[in-house]
């Protein structure tokens, strides 16, 4: 009898357009864009000020902002083998994802050698300490999306991920593509402002 | 595929042994509890808590400001060293008080018990949902909120004392713990609860969004949803827009603090020594910090301004004047309070054309605040008004609102800002308009729902007695303390009698602080009335005020999903008292137009044919399995 009900409630008609989980992802969204909008205008302000000293950005940043790209697309192609029910792909291609995800932190944190070796470092003009709070506080998100990234493949070990239950990999999916954003953002912005 | 489905089915089963689930123990019930009720009854008991240690450290200063010199030896056990052996009070402690007493007030008290206990409490009861969206992330908002609490409450009793440099802790005077004793640990101290509190704050207004949207009960279309709600929302929204700001501040000058770096910092000499920190700049935590810190101002207020529309409507058995001029006025004030952080800087230096600029913005922000007191006196107007405590407390709240508004007007004039600013002129204005006009709100919220919260109701004539004394007491408090800083009294000096003009104010001084005490008396009142009728109080009746909004259509003593059995629908707005035609003078949401066809306007028979369509939806119900 209670299966009987719960199905024709599944007939009627919805009350809510978003699913409260993912919604609440994209609240999360808002307040890291917030962070990183404050810290950007806060060294638009700073730099209009003067007394700036101008650096080269490493060349690794380049090739860490490429791998996190290329992170971003096997991503996609985890979702799409979720969505395939494609398990042996989704599983492949999530660990791609998290490798490429932890080769961009490592990538990112000889970039700060790199910049030490230029004799920019964190203490200093703020020009230079911004650089390494805007990596710094990009690289902190990133360890969260790892582990998201890591709750959903354990999750996927386990055969919860396929076409009818898509609410983990969607939510995982789109904090490390607003991630990889982000961190484009970032790498313009820096390499604009200079 | 088979496995997939029957992971499926497992999913499905597990949902409902949850729902069934036997007696929670005690620590999941009442300690470490997912449910929005035990949630938003913390977060009032930390709020009250705090509250008074909050108006306690106010009351100390007070003394020594009303009273300079005087010999506060008796306070020595529970000051100790703060005490001179002279008896004053340690200038270096005053500037803790002060601080301290800002920050507690406004984050703790006014902006987590405020927000904290209505929005959690209220929310799920009055959208119709049976919890909020994350029960968890509800727990875990209000545990950080404790921990940030404990951290602070840490920093009183170090041996340097708590922060010292303002609640606004303006660099470098708070980035150089050499600066002052209070920048040394007090300082590390506040910095640590202060970036907790803000993740606890943004999880909890990132929930109350979700839920707001996401849950609301069949036929809770947004123009129903009562004002209380609106207020909530866009309460959460100002705090998850600008809390992330004041994280960045912060995080900012930790990096100055502990690292060495120099954002905040340049050219800075002490003992004839230079300090390595070369090209930073105080002003740009200034920027940052009021980028929070003005919506802040509205964080704490429209929570206030929400339940005063609820109470006044219900109070004065009318439906609320200008229901969407409401909402809009809202949503203006949200608005304008992102560009105006400005007026709080107008003496640091600023283009006096950008200056101009951010005046022009400032008073526009009268408009929709003119808007909503219009409301409010035209909805109580020729009203059946039931003077309850909470109804006083409301208008309480609206007089207050009005007489701080009007001062508003004055200060947010950037040429006049130049005599006011840092006077105490600016500390009555925002103690009227912001801290006493949020207070009554938390004060009406709390005599309005107390039946629902406790099953209980609050000793009435007590409500009437703590309304008139609290309210004389805080017009006697701040109405003087204009007077005092237009005569150019400058706000957090320990001590200003050095010159003839300022002797002359110790009288008025004097008046203030005893006023103070008498209020700060007057609110164990309240304390008595709310922790004794928690357990001796008359029983509630399930609708003691005969309102209209759903948490009124649960039982007397709510358990765990808010209802039993279904979730009402709702047909109509929530205001519809003493609708014409209509017998009884309330007509709750969840009585549709087809039982009242004796008092439906015209239009509203319409809805008659909508009422299947409601019907037909989805239940929206958390608790069943999807």
């Amino acid at each position: 009898m209670a299966e009987v009900k719960k199905l024709s409630i599944e007939e009627a008609p919805d009350t809510l357009s978003m699913d409260p989980k993912k919604f609440i992802l994209w609240g999360f969204i808002v307040t890291i864009i917030m962070l990183f909008a404050s810290q950007t205008s806060a060294y638009l302000v700073r730099r209009a000020e003067g007394n700036w000293v101008e650096f080269q950005v490493p060349l690794i940043f380049w090739y860490s902002t490429a791998v996190l790209l290329a992170s971003s697309i096997a991503m996609h192609w985890a979702y799409v083998a979720a969505k395939k029910d494609n398990f042996s792909t989704l599983k492949i291609a999530i660990s791609i994802t998290f490798v490429l995800g932890l080769a961009f932190l490592w990538m990112q944190f000889e970039g700060w050698k790199d910049l030490v070796a230029q004799n920019v470092y964190f203490v200093g003009n703020p020009s230079g300490s911004f650089f390494y709070v805007f990596t710094l506080l990009h690289g902190l998100h990133l360890i969260t999306g790892l582990i998201v990234l890591f709750v959903t493949f354990t999750a996927s070990m386990r055969l919860k991920v396929h076409a009818k239950n898509l609410r983990r990999i969607e939510i995982c999916a789109t904090y490390w593509h607003f991630l990889d954003i982000l961190w484009i953002y970032l790498f313009v912005f820096l390499l604009y402002f200079r | 595929m088979s496995v997939v489905e029957a992971n499926l089915d497992h999913d499905i089963h597990a949902h409902d042994e949850h729902e069934h689930h036997e007696e929670l123990n005690f620590w999941r019930k009442y300690i470490f509890s997912e449910d929005h009720k035990v949630i938003a009854k913390q977060y009032m008991i930390t709020g009250i808590f705090w509250a008074i240690i909050g108006a306690a450290m106010s009351i100390i200063f007070r003394l020594q400001l009303g009273f300079p010199g005087a010999n506060l030896s008796w306070l020595k056990p529970i000051l100790g060293k703060w005490i001179t052996d002279t008896g004053a009070l340690d200038p270096n402690f005053y500037l803790a008080l002060v601080t301290m007493h800002g920050t507690i007030m406004v984050f703790f008290v006014l902006t987590a018990g405020l927000s904290g206990t209505f929005s959690n409490f209220l929310i799920p009861l009055q959208i119709g949902a049976r919890d909020m969206a994350s029960g968890f992330l509800n727990m875990l908002s209000f545990w950080l909120f404790f921990v940030s609490g404990l951290l602070m409450f840490v920093s009183i009793f170090i041996e340097t004392g708590p922060a010292a440099g303002g609640w606004v802790i303006y660099p470098p005077l708070s980035a150089l713990p050499k600066a002052h004793m209070g920048s040394e640990m007090g300082m590390t101290l506040w910095l640590a609860s202060m970036a907790i509190f803000i993740m606890s704050s943004l999880l909890g207004s990132l929930n109350y969004i979700t839920t707001v949207i996401n849950l609301r009960t069949r036929g809770m279309t947004f123009t129903r949803l009562p004002l209380t709600i609106w207020a909530f929302m866009i309460t959460a929204v100002l705090g998850v827009i600008s809390f992330p700001v004041l994280l960045s501040a912060a995080l900012l000058l930790i990096f100055d603090r502990h690292f060495g770096t120099s954002f905040y910092l340049s050219e800075i000499y002490i003992d004839g020594e230079a300090l390595p920190n070369v090209g930073g700049s105080p002003i740009l935590f200034q920027h940052l910090f009021w980028f929070l810190g003005h919506p802040e101002v509205y964080i704490v207020l429209l929570p206030a301004l929400g339940i005063t529309s609820e109470i006044i409507a219900t109070n004065s058995r009318k439906p609320i004047f200008g229901y969407r001029a409401m909402i809009a006025s809202i949503m203006a004030i949200a608005f304008l309070a992102f560009i105006v952080w400005a007026h709080h800087m107008f003496v640091t230096g600023m283009n006096p054309f950008l200056g101009s600029i951010f005046m022009f913005l400032t008073l526009i922000i009268a408009v929709p605040s003119a808007v909503k007191a219009f409301n409010y006196i035209t909805t109580l107007w020729r009203g059946n008004i039931v003077f309850t405590p909470a109804m006083l407390f409301s208008i309480g709240l609206v007089s207050l609102f009005v007489s701080g508004g009007l001062t508003g007007i004055i200060l947010g004039n950037s040429a006049l800002d130049i005599q006011l600013h840092d006077t105490y002129f600016v500390v009555a204005h925002f103690h009227i308009v912001m801290g006493a006009a949020s207070a009554f709100g938390f004060f009406a919220g709390i005599y309005h729902w107390y039946p629902k919260m406790f099953g209980r109701m609050l000793n009435n004539t007590q409500g009437q007695i703590h309304f008139w004394l609290t309210f004389a007491g805080v017009y006697l408090v701040f109405m003087p303390m204009h007077y005092v800083g237009i005569a150019g009294f400058p706000r957090r000096y320990y001590q200003f009698t050095g010159f003839d003009f300022t002797k002359s104010f110790t009288d008025l001084n004097m008046f203030i602080s005893v006023a103070a005490i008498f209020t700060f008396f007057a609110q164990f009142i309240f304390l008595w009335n709310f922790f004794y009728s928690m357990f001796k109080g008359k029983v509630a009746p399930q609708n003691p005020w005969k309102s209209n909004t759903l948490e009124w259509t649960t039982p007397v003593n709510v358990g765990h999903g808010n209802w039993v059995g279904e979730i009402p629908a709702v047909y109509r707005w929530p205001y519809d008292y003493s609708k014409p035609g209509s017998e009884v003078d309330f007509i709750p949401q969840n009585i549709p137009h087809s039982q009242t066809p004796e008092s439906n306007f015209p239009h509203e028979n319409e809805y008659i044919a909508q009422e299947k369509e409601i019907e037909a939806q989805n239940y929206n119900d958390q608790f069943a399995a999807h």
